[in-house]
C-alpha cells in the first residue's frame, strides 16, 4: 500500500502578536484509502496543520509530500495546480459562492482544471450530485438550499477532480446530528467504494472513533 | 494557463448578480465620460467660432508698404561726420507711394510658390459715402472677389447678394452692414461715393457685408479691383495689399521675414498681427483641458470606490476560490476582467450620452447680431476627443481595478476561512 500524505518534521511559528509555536516536529503518514481523523483540543495546532497539509499555508519549516513527491517549496502558481488535482478539501462551513447554481458550483474546480470537456464536467458532476442524493438540487442557487445540503454540496465539490485525498476540517461542527451522520457515512462510502484516503479535523469523539485511525494531537505535537 | 471562459463566466455572473452595483459603477464611468465629451466638444466649439471670428479676417501674410521714417538718415551716410554724436530732430516719414512696387511680378511669384495656397491683391481706399448733403468717412477696399472667396470666409459674411453679383457687376459694392442701415439703403439702391481728390462716383449695391465686428461693417465696403484703381484714376498695378494664405500657418512667421527681406516690404504674418488673441485662445484651452481633467479624474475615484466595495464584499468567495485551485492570478483577472467590462461598457454609453448632449446643444438656437453666419450652438464633433474619451475610460478602470484586483490576489485564503 503506498502513501498518499506524509511529512517530515513540520514546525509553525506564529509571529504576531509574539512568537508562538504552534505545531512542532509533525512527522506522520496517510496511507492509499485510509481514512483517518485528528484530533484534539482547540489551540492544539491541529486546523493549522490541516491548511499547511492542503498547501494552502506555505510558511512553514519542514517537508511536504505528497503521492511521495516533495511539494514544500514550489510556486504559488503550481501549488493551486496541484491543489485542484489531487487534493478535495471540505470546510467546516459549506462555503458555496452564493451567487451561482449548485451544479455551477460543483463545476467551477474541473473548469478551472481544464482537463474535461464542459459536457463531460457536467456529466461528472451531476454523476457526484447523484451519488449524494441531491441530484435534484443542481439547478438551485446555493444560498436557496439547507444547511445539510451545503455541506453535500461542497463535498460533491471538493470530489469533482476525482482527488487523491479529501481533507475536512471540522465538516461535521456545523450540523446537527442527523445531518452529522449522514456526512459520515458518505466519507465511509467514498472510502469503501471509491478507495478515497481520507483525512478529517474533528472534535466529534463518536466521529472520530469510526474511523480508522485516530491522530491525536496536543499543544502542537502528536500523542498517538 | 489561463482559462479565460471560466474566469469570464464568473466574472459576468458576479456583475449580473450584484446588478445594482454594476450600474453604479457604470454609470460613474458614463457620467464623467459623457460630461467630458459634452463639455469639450462645445468649449473647443465656441473657440474655434471666436478663433475664427478674428483669425479669418486676418491673412496668415499682409504684404504693405508702411509710412515710416527712414532708418538711416542722410548724415549717417557722410563720412565726415563718422564717429561724432549727431542729432536729427524733427524727422518726417519717407516720402514714398502707398501702392506696393512691382505688384504683380510679386504676385506672380507668390502664386508658384509650394506653401502659397493663394495670395490676393487689394487696393484699399479712403472715401466718403455720401448720403445727401452729409459725408461719412470710410474704405473702400478693392478686391478680386473670386479668389477672395476662395481663399478666405468672405461668402459667410456676405448677408444680402452674392459674391458672382459682384464680380458681374463692373460698378458693383458689398456695402458695410452698418453703413447701409445708418444710410438706409438695400441690395439695388445706389450709392454716391467720393474720393478724397472729391470724385463723385455712383455705385450699384450688390450685396451687404457684415464681418460681425462694428467698427468694420461702420466704415468698410468691397468692390472689383479694376473699378477702384478706375475711381482712383490708377493704372492696373496699383495696389496697396497683398494678402497670403498659406497651407501652413506655422510657416508665416519665416515667411513674412523672408518677403521682406526680398522684396523690401512690410509684411506681418498672422501671429504678429493677433498676439493678445492668442494669449486669450490659449487661457480658454488651459480651462478646458483643466476641467476635463478634473472630470476624468472624479469619474476614476467612482470607480475605484466600487470595485473596492465589490472585493470586499467578495472576500470570501476569494477565498474559496484559491482554496478549489484557482491561483491569485485568476482571481486577480476576475476581477480585472470585471473593471474592464464597467469600463468599456460605461466608457461607449458615456460616448453616445455625450454626442447626444451635444446634437441636442448643437441644436439649441444661438442668434447673435455680431455672428451672422451662427445660428445654433457650435460644437465640435472632433472624433479624437471621442478617442481620449473611451482610452481614458479604459485607463482609468484599469488602474481602479488593478490596485483592488491586486489585493485579492495576495490575500491568503486561510486567513478568511479561519476567520483570523
Amino acid at each position: 500500500m503506498g502513501t498518499v500524505l506524509e511529512t517530515k518534521n513540520i514546525n509553525k511559528h506564529f509571529k504576531k502578536p509574539i512568537d508562538f509555536h504552534v505545531l512542532k516536529d509533525i512527522s506522520f503518514k496517510v496511507k492509499d484509502g485510509e481514512f483517518a481523523s485528528i484530533m484534539g483540543k482547540s489551540g492544539s495546532g491541529k486546523s493549522t496543520l490541516l491548511y499547511i497539509l492542503s498547501t494552502m499555508d506555505t510558511d512553514y519549516e519542514g517537508e511536504l509530500f505528497l503521492n511521495e513527491e516533495l511539494i514544500t517549496g514550489k510556486p504559488h502558481k503550481e501549488l493551486s495546480k496541484i491543489r485542484s488535482r489531487h487534493i478535495g478539501f471540505v470546510f467546516q462551513f459549506h462555503y458555496l459562492l452564493s451567487e451561482f447554481s449548485v451544479l455551477e458550483n460543483v463545476m467551477l474546480p474541473a473548469k478551472k482544471l481544464g482537463s474535461k470537456t464542459y459536457q463531460e464536467i457536467e456529466h461528472d458532476a451531476m454523476e457526484k450530485l447523484n451519488m449524494l442524493n441531491i441530484g435534484q438540487l443542481a439547478k438551485k442557487r446555493a444560498s436557496r438550499i439547507s444547511g445539510g445540503e451545503k455541506q453535500r454540496v461542497a463535498i460533491a465539490r471538493a470530489l469533482i477532480n476525482n482527488p487523491d485525498i479529501l481533507m475536512g476540517d471540522e465538516p461535521t461542527g456545523n450540523l446537527d446530528s442527523y445531518n452529522a451522520e449522514n456526512v459520515f457515512q458518505i466519507f465511509k462510502r467514498l472510502k469503501e467504494e471509491e478507495g478515497l484516503s481520507l483525512l478529517v479535523v474533528t472534535h466529534d469523539l463518536d466521529f472520530a472513533k469510526r474511523t480508522d485511525r485516530i491522530i491525536e494531537m496536543e499543544d502542537g505535537r502528536i500523542l498517538s | 494557463m489561463t482559462n479565460w471562459k471560466v474566469i469570464l463566466s464568473i466574472a459576468r455572473t458576479h456583475l449580473l448578480t450584484k446588478m445594482k452595483s454594476t450600474v453604479t459603477a457604470s454609470l460613474g464611468v458614463t457620467f464623467g465620460i459623457g460630461a467630458y465629451i459634452t463639455l469639450v466638444s462645445f468649449m473647443t466649439g465656441l473657440n474655434h467660432m471666436l478663433d475664427d471670428l478674428v483669425l479669418n479676417q486676418t491673412p496668415h501674410i499682409h504684404m504693405y508698404n508702411e509710412i515710416e521714417p527712414s532708418a538711416a538718415q542722410p548724415i549717417s551716410l557722410y563720412e565726415k561726420f563718422d564717429g561724432g554724436l549727431n542729432k536729427v530732430h524733427s524727422i518726417k516719414p519717407k516720402q514714398s507711394q502707398l501702392k506696393i512696387h512691382n505688384a504683380l511680378p510679386i504676385l506672380h511669384y507668390l502664386k508658384d510658390q509650394k506653401n502659397v495656397k493663394g495670395a490676393t491683391p487689394q487696393l484699399r481706399s479712403q472715401i466718403f459715402y455720401l448720403s445727401g448733403s452729409i459725408e461719412l468717412g470710410g474704405n473702400l477696399v478693392g478686391v478680386d472677389i473670386m479668389e477672395e472667396v476662395r481663399l478666405s470666409n468672405i461668402q459667410d459674411n456676405i448677408i444680402e447678394g452674392s459674391p458672382e453679383a459682384l464680380r458681374n457687376t463692373e460698378n458693383g459694392i458689398l456695402l458695410g452692414s452698418g453703413l447701409a442701415k445708418k444710410m438706409s439703403l438695400n441690395v439695388g439702391n445706389r450709392v454716391q461715393i467720393s474720393t478724397i481728390k472729391g470724385t463723385v462716383f455712383p455705385l450699384k449695391i450688390v450685396g451687404i457685408y457684415q464681418s460681425g465686428i462694428a467698427e468694420i461693417d461702420n466704415v468698410q465696403s468691397f468692390a472689383n479691383l479694376k473699378t477702384v484703381q478706375r475711381i482712383l484714376g490708377e493704372p492696373e498695378n496699383y495696389i496697396t495689399d497683398i494678402n497670403i494664405k498659406l497651407y501652413d500657418l506655422a510657416k508665416a512667421e519665416p515667411m513674412a521675414r523672408l518677403l521682406e527681406k526680398q522684396f523690401k516690404i512690410k509684411a506681418t504674418d498672422i501671429n504678429e498681427a493677433n498676439a493678445q488673441f492668442e494669449t486669450g485662445s490659449n487661457i480658454r484651452n488651459i480651462i478646458t483641458y483643466a476641467v476635463s481633467i478634473t472630470l476624468l479624474i472624479v469619474a476614476g475615484f467612482g470607480i475605484y470606490n466600487i470595485l473596492s466595495m465589490l472585493i470586499y464584499e467578495k472576500m470570501k468567495d476569494i477565498a474559496i476560490l484559491k482554496a478549489t485551485g484557482f491561483s491569485g492570478k485568476d482571481v486577480q483577472l476576475i476581477f480585472m476582467s470585471q473593471a474592464m467590462i464597467i469600463g468599456v461598457a460605461g466608457g461607449v454609453i458615456g460616448l453616445i450620452i455625450g454626442f447626444i448632449i451635444s446634437r441636442i446643444i448643437d441644436n439649441i438656437p444661438f442668434e447673435t447680431q455680431a455672428l451672422p453666419t451662427i445660428s445654433t450652438f457650435p460644437v465640435n464633433y472632433n472624433p479624437g476627443y471621442y478617442i481620449i474619451g473611451i482610452v481614458f475610460a479604459l485607463i482609468s478602470t484599469f488602474i481602479a481595478g488593478y490596485l483592488p484586483s491586486n489585493k485579492a490576489r495576495k490575500i491568503d485564503p486561510v486567513r478568511i476561512i479561519r476567520g483570523t
